[in-house]
C-alpha cells in the first residue's frame, strides 16, 4: 500500500486548516490553532535530535523555557524593546545549549536521556530557586502582549496566529533544509552507525554538537513565541512533565519527519482540550491512547505504511 | 407548498431566537476552575466539593434563574489554568469564573481576567499581593492571604502561649515566606525571637535532615506545610521523638482536615492557626459540616469550607441583581458588596482592596470521639490583612520574603 | 560529631529506600535495555495495595507480602504482554512506560482517591535509639538493615545460582546467550516482574515515614534513575554504591546548603556522566 496514497491528503487538510482556520474559528479555538502552531515548533526541535540524530532528550523543554523567561525578565523587569527582547532570548537558549553541548555531546543512547534528564531538572531548579530573576514558583506574569510590543498595526488572536504561522513556516523551512543537507544525512548515518559513520572520516561528536546546538535554537524561538502567548512564565514550562510531554508528541506523532512531530503536537493538545471538557478521566484514556498508538504504529503516525531501515 | 412550510418553520425559528436574545433568561453559565488531575487533585476536589453541595442546597437557581456550571481541570499547571480559562470565557461564554488552587496559577490568571473584564472569585489562592500591592479590579477573593492568620498567631503565641523563642520550619516559596513572616513580624514586635529559620524545598519528602538541626533550646517549633508534606513532616518530628520535647505550632494547613484525618496520635496537641476549623462549634458549622459528611463521608477540610463561603458570594451577587448577571460591572459591583451570611466559618466582610475581614481562629489538634479535629481554643474576631498596621503604611514595606526578619 | 552521624544514618536510610527501588530499575536495564518511566508507578502502586491490605487486616509484614505479589505480577504481565514486542528497541518501549505511568497514575487517583496517607507504624519498632546525642528512629535502623538483606539475597541469586549465571550471560551478550539456549524472554519477564516487587517493597518500607500520594510515582523515578547512572545500567554493586553516593549526597546537601538541594542531587549524576557516560560500575 502506498504510504503517499494517504499523507497527501492529510497533508492538504492539514495545510488548509493552518492557512484558513482562524478565519473561520472562535477566538478559543484560534488559541489552540496557536499552541498547537508553536509546539510544533518545539516538536520539530527536538526532531531533529531524537529522529534524524537518534539522540533522546528528556530535557528539551529547558531550552524553550529558558528563552521564554529571557523575554520573561526583559520585557517585565528591564522593559527593553521588541527585537533587543527576542534576539537576546534566543541568545541566551542558543548560548546554553552551546554550552551544554559540550556536555552531552560525546554521550549517547540512554545515557543522553539520563545526562539531558538531569540537566532538564537543574535548570528547572534554577527557574525554582533563583527567585529574584525569575520570582520562584510565582512565576513572572505581565509580559506585554506581542502586537503591542512589536509595534504591530493589528491585534487580536487571530493576529498573533498569522505571526506564529509564518515563524513556523520559516522554521519548518530552516529545519527542513538542514535534515535534507549533506550535514542532515550524515545525522542519519550517525543514528544508523556512527562507527562506520566515524571510520569514513566524519566529525561525529561535532555533528552531534551541532544537532543539538540547532535543536536548542529552534526550541528557543517556540519559547520566545509561548511566553509571548501567554502572558507570563512559571516553571512547570520546563519541568520533566513538560519534556515528557513533547517527547510523546515526536514519537508518536512520527520521529524523523517533519510532519509526525506537528501532527503529534495537534493530536495531543486536542486530545487534551476536548477531552477535558467531558471526562474528569482524560489522563487515564490518554496513557491508553499512548499504548494504544504504540502498538498500532511503534514508528509514530506519520511513517504508518513505512519501513524505516533500522 | 413544501417551500412555503420551510419558510414558515424558519420564519418561527429565527422569531424565538430573536425573543431569546431579549430576555436573559438562559441560565447563569459560572465557570470553574481547579485541578482534578496529577498530585493536586485531591484539593481540587474537595474545592469543588463545596461549591457542589451549596449548589444543590439551592437547587442549582439564584436570582430566579438556572445556574449551569462549567468545571475545568487545570492540572496545577498555570498554562492550562490559562488556557481553560481562555475555554470558558471565549467558547463558553460563561458570565462569571471561580477557582484555582495554587498562587502561580492565579497570578497567571489575573492579567487575563482584567483584559477579559470577567468577575473571578479566588476562594482559596493566599498570596499577600493578589489584593495587596499587585491587586487587581477584577478579583473577589473570599479567602485569606498567607500572612493574615499569622499576624494574628504571632501576637498570641507571645502573650498567651508564652513563647520566648521559636525555630521556623517552612516550604521554601511564596505561602511559605508570607506565612513565616507574618508570624515573625507580629511574634517578635511583642519581643519574642525567631532563632533559627529552616526552608524546606517543596520537593522534599524526608525532612530527617531538616529535624535533625532543629535546636533543642527553644520554646516551640513553628511549621508551614500542607497536603502530604504536611503528614510527613508531623509524622516525622513525632519519629525523631520531637514532639514530646518541644510544642509544635503553625499555619492552618499544617494540621487542615484534608490531612488531619489521616495524621496518627504523632499530631496530638499541635496548635495552628487559621480562619476556620472543622471543629468550630456554631450552628451554621454544625450544619455545614454535617451535610458535607452525609454526601462526601468525610469531614470538611479548609478547601471545602472556602468554596462553600466563595460560594455563597456568587450567590448573594446574583441574588443582589436579580439574576441580571450581563452587565459584568454592575455583577463585579454586586459581588463586591455582597454580604452573605450564615457562613460556616463565621462572619466575614470584604475590606476596600478585596480581602476578607473575618474571625481567625487559633486550634489545638485533639481526639474527639476517635477522630483527630483543630479544636478551637481561641477566637480572634475581625482580623484584617493588615492586622492592626494602617494600610497604606503597610503596603509601603516590602512583601514578605525569604529575606525577611533574618534568624537572630 | 553527633551532627554527622546523624545525619550519615538519615543518609544510609535514603541510599536503602533508593537501593530497593534502583536495583530493580538497573537489572531490567541490563536485561532489556528498557529505560521504564513507569518504575516509580510500581513504588507508588505498592503503598496503594499496602495501604488497602492493612486497613483491612492491619498488619504491614502482609502488606508488604501482598504488594510485591500483585504488582510483581503486574510487571510481568506489562513485559510480557505489551514490552516485549518492541525487541530491543528502547524508544518505543519507553514510550509504552510513560503511557502506562499515565495510566497507573489516574487509576490510582480512581481507585484510592488523592487523599495523603501514611502507613502505620509497626508497633515493636516504634521509638528512637538514642545514643548519647545522637537520636534515630528504630525503624529506620529496620529498614536500613531489610535493604542490605535484600542487597545480600540479591547479589547470592546473581553469583551462586544458575538463574543468576543465566543473568549475566544476558547481561553481557543478549544473543550468545540466546543461541546458548536461555530462555531469554522468560528470564527478561522475570527480571522486569522481581523489578517491579521489589520497587513496590519499597514503597512499603517507606510508608510509614513517606507515606503514599499523588504524584510519589514521579517524585521518587529521577532520584531512582541519578542511583543507576551514577552506579552504572545494569550492575547490582552499581546500584549499592549509586544509592549510598546519592543518598548521603542528597542528606548532606539538603543539611549543609539547603540552597542548593536542587542541584546536589544532579551535579554529580551530570560529573559522573559527562567524565564516565557509562556510569562508575556499567559497562559500554
Amino acid at each position: 500500500m502506498g504510504a503517499r496514497s494517504w499523507r497527501l491528503p492529510v497533508l492538504a487538510a492539514l495545510a488548509v486548516v493552518l492557512a484558513v482556520g482562524p478565519l473561520v474559528l472562535s477566538s478559543y479555538w484560534i488559541g489552540l490553532l496557536t499552541q498547537i502552531v508553536i509546539l510544533a515548533i518545539l516538536a520539530m526541535s527536538l526532531d531533529i535530535l531524537l529522529g534524524y540524530t537518534g539522540l533522546p532528550s528528556l530535557g528539551h523543554a529547558g531550552f524553550f523555557g529558558v528563552a521564554a523567561y529571557g523575554v520573561a525578565v526583559l520585557s517585565t523587569t528591564y522593559r527593553t524593546d521588541f527585537w533587543t527582547c527576542v534576539a537576546a532570548a534566543l541568545l541566551i537558549g542558543i548560548a546554553l545549549s552551546a554550552a551544554f553541548g559540550l556536555i552531552v555531546a560525546h554521550v549517547r543512547d540512554v545515557y543522553f536521556l539520563m545526562i539531558t534528564l538531569a540537566l532538564g531538572m537543574v535548570l528547572w531548579g534554577v527557574s525554582y530557586r533563583w527567585i529574584p530573576v525569575t520570582g520562584g514558583d510565582n512565576g513572572i506574569s505581565g509580559i506585554p502582549s506581542l502586537e503591542a510590543h512589536a509595534g504591530l498595526p493589528v491585534t487580536g488572536p487571530a493576529a498573533f496566529y498569522y505571526v506564529t504561522l509564518v515563524v513556523f513556516l520559516a522554521c519548518a523551512a530552516l529545519m527542513r533544509v538542514v535534515v535534507r543537507s549533506p550535514f542532515g544525512l550524515t545525522l542519519r548515518g550517525i543514528r544508523e552507525n556512527e562507527a562506520r559513520m566515524r571510520s569514513l572520516g566524519f566529525n561525529t561528536w561535532l555533528h552531534c554538537y551541532l544537532s543539538y546546538v540547532i535543536a536548542g535554537a529552534f526550541a528557543s524561538v517556540s519559547g520566545v513565541l509561548w511566553a509571548y502567548y501567554n502572558g507570563f512564565v512559571s516553571p512547570t514550562y520546563l519541568d520533566l512533565t513538560a519534556s515528557s510531554e513533547l517527547f510523546l508528541m515526536v514519537t508518536l506523532g512520527g520521529p524523523a519527519t517533519l510532519v509526525g512531530p506537528l501532527l503529534g503536537a495537534g493530536l495531543i493538545v486536542l486530545l487534551k482540550n476536548v477531552m477535558s471538557a467531558y471526562t474528569a478521566r482524560w489522563l487515564l484514556i490518554l496513557g491508553i491512547v499512548y499504548i494504544v498508538a504504540i502498538l498500532a504504529a511503534p514508528q509514530g503516525i506519520w511513517n504508518l505504511g513505512t519501513r524505516r531501515s533500522t | 407548498m413544501k417551500r412555503l412550510r420551510l419558510l414558515v418553520v424558519l420564519a418561527i425559528v429565527a422569531a424565538a431566537g430573536l425573543l431569546r436574545a431579549q430576555v436573559p433568561d438562559g441560565p447563569i453559565r459560572i465557570g470553574f476552575i481547579v485541578p482534578l488531575s496529577g498530585a493536586f487533585a485531591q484539593n481540587g476536589r474537595d474545592i469543588l466539593n463545596g461549591f457542589l453541595l451549596l449548589l444543590d442546597e439551592v437547587g442549582y437557581r439564584a436570582g430566579g434563574r438556572q445556574i449551569q456550571l462549567i468545571v475545568e481541570d487545570d492540572e496545577a499547571i498555570p498554562a492550562v489554568t490559562l488556557t481553560k480559562a481562555r475555554k470558558l470565557v471565549e467558547a463558553d461564554r460563561v458570565h462569571l469564573m471561580a477557582g484555582t488552587l495554587l498562587a502561580s496559577s492565579g497570578y497567571a490568571l489575573t492579567p487575563y481576567v482584567d483584559a477579559q473584564q470577567i468577575p473571578m472569585v479566588y476562594p482559596v489562592v493566599s498570596s499577600d499581593d493578589l489584593t495587596q500591592r499587585r491587586r487587581s479590579k477584577w478579583i473577589i477573593r473570599t479567602g485569606w492571604t498567607s500572612s493574615q492568620p499569622n499576624h494574628a498567631f504571632g501576637e498570641y503565641a507571645y502573650r498567651t502561649l508564652g513563647y520566648r523563642t521559636v525555630a521556623t520550619v517552612a516550604l521554601d516559596y511564596a505561602f511559605g515566606w508570607e506565612s513565616v513572616g507574618g508570624f515573625q513580624r507580629t511574634f517578635e514586635a511583642e519581643g519574642g525571637r525567631i532563632v533559627q529559620k529552616m526552608w524546606t524545598p517543596v520537593s522534599v519528602h524526608d525532612f530527617a535532615p531538616y529535624l535533625a538541626q532543629i535546636s533543642r533550646d527553644v520554646d516551640a517549633v513553628y511549621a508551614l506545610f500542607l497536603g502530604r508534606s504536611a503528614l510527613q513532616f508531623v509524622r516525622q518530628y513525632g519519629e525523631y521523638g520531637l514532639k514530646d520535647r518541644i510544642p509544635l505550632i503553625g499555619s492552618g494547613t499544617t494540621t487542615d482536615e484534608h490531612v488531619l484525618p489521616f495524621m496518627g496520635d504523632e499530631a496530638l496537641g499541635a496548635v495552628t492557626t487559621l480562619q476556620y476549623s472543622a471543629a468550630l462549634d456554631t450552628p451554621e458549622n454544625r450544619r455545614f459540616t454535617g451535610a458535607y459528611r452525609k454526601r462526601y463521608n468525610k469531614v470538611a477540610s479548609y478547601y471545602a469550607e472556602s468554596m462553600y463561603t466563595g460560594g455563597k458570594w456568587v450567590l448573594a451577587g446574583i441574588e443582589a441583581l436579580g439574576g441580571r448577571v450581563e452587565d459584568r460591572a454592575r455583577l463585579l459591583e454586586a459581588l463586591r458588596s455582597a454580604r452573605p451570611t450564615g457562613l460556616p466559618r463565621g462572619p466575614v466582610e470584604l475590606d476596600e482592596y478585596g480581602n476578607p475581614i473575618q474571625n481567625i481562629y487559633i486550634r489545638r489538634v485533639e481526639r474527639v470521639g476517635g477522630e483527630l479535629q483543630n479544636t478551637v481554643i481561641a477566637t480572634i474576631p475581625r482580623v484584617s490583612q493588615f492586622w492592626k498596621y494602617n494600610p497604606a503604611e503597610y503596603l509601603r514595606q516590602p512583601l514578605y520574603s525569604r529575606r525577611f526578619g533574618p534568624a537572630s | 560529631m553527633t551532627y554527622l552521624i546523624t545525619q550519615s544514618l538519615n543518609g544510609l536510610f535514603s541510599a536503602a529506600l533508593l537501593f530497593l527501588i534502583a536495583s530493580g530499575l538497573t537489572l531490567a536495564f541490563g536485561v532489556m535495555k528498557i529505560v521504564n518511566i513507569a518504575h516509580g508507578s510500581f513504588y507508588m502502586l505498592g503503598v496503594y495495595v499496602a495501604y488497602t491490605v492493612i486497613l483491612r487486616t492491619g498488619s504491614l509484614l502482609l502488606g508488604a507480602g501482598v504488594a510485591l505479589v500483585v504488582v510483581g505480577a503486574v510487571g510481568f504481565l506489562m513485559q510480557r504482554v505489551f514490552l516485549r514486542r518492541f525487541g530491543a528497541d528502547p524508544l518505543p518501549q519507553m514510550m509504552m512506560t510513560m503511557g502506562f505511568a499515565l495510566l497507573f497514575r489516574d487509576l490510582a487517583l480512581m481507585i484510592w482517591g488523592g487523599d495523603p496517607f501514611t502507613l502505620p507504624y509497626p508497633g515493636m519498632l516504634r521509638g528512637s535509639m538514642e545514643a548519647g546525642e545522637v537520636v534515630f528512629p528504630y525503624y529506620r535502623l529496620f529498614v536500613i538493615a531489610v535493604a542490605a538483606l535484600v542487597g545480600v539475597a540479591l547479589w547470592m541469586v546473581n553469583e551462586k545460582t544458575l538463574i543468576g549465571a543465566r543473568l549475566r550471560a544476558t547481561v553481557d551478550d543478549p544473543e550468545m546467550a540466546s543461541a546458548m539456549g536461555i530462555n531469554v524472554a522468560r528470564l527478561s519477564g522475570l527480571v522486569f516482574a522481581v523489578g517491579a516487587g521489589l520497587a513496590a517493597f519499597g514503597g512499603v518500607m517507606g510508608g510509614p515515614i513517606l507515606g503514599g500520594y499523588a504524584g510519589i510515582d514521579f517524585d521518587l523515578l529521577p532520584l531512582a534513575f541519578v542511583v543507576v547512572i551514577v552506579g552504572g545500567m545494569g550492575s547490582l554493586k552499581g546500584a549499592v554504591v549509586g544509592s549510598i553516593v546519592v543518598g548521603m549526597i542528597d542528606n548532606f546537601g539538603k543539611a549543609l546548603v539547603p540552597e542548593l538541594s536542587y542541584f546536589t542531587l544532579f551535579a554529580p549524576m551530570i560529573l559522573v556522566l559527562a567524565l564516565k557516560p557509562t556510569g562508575l560500575y556499567g559497562r559500554a
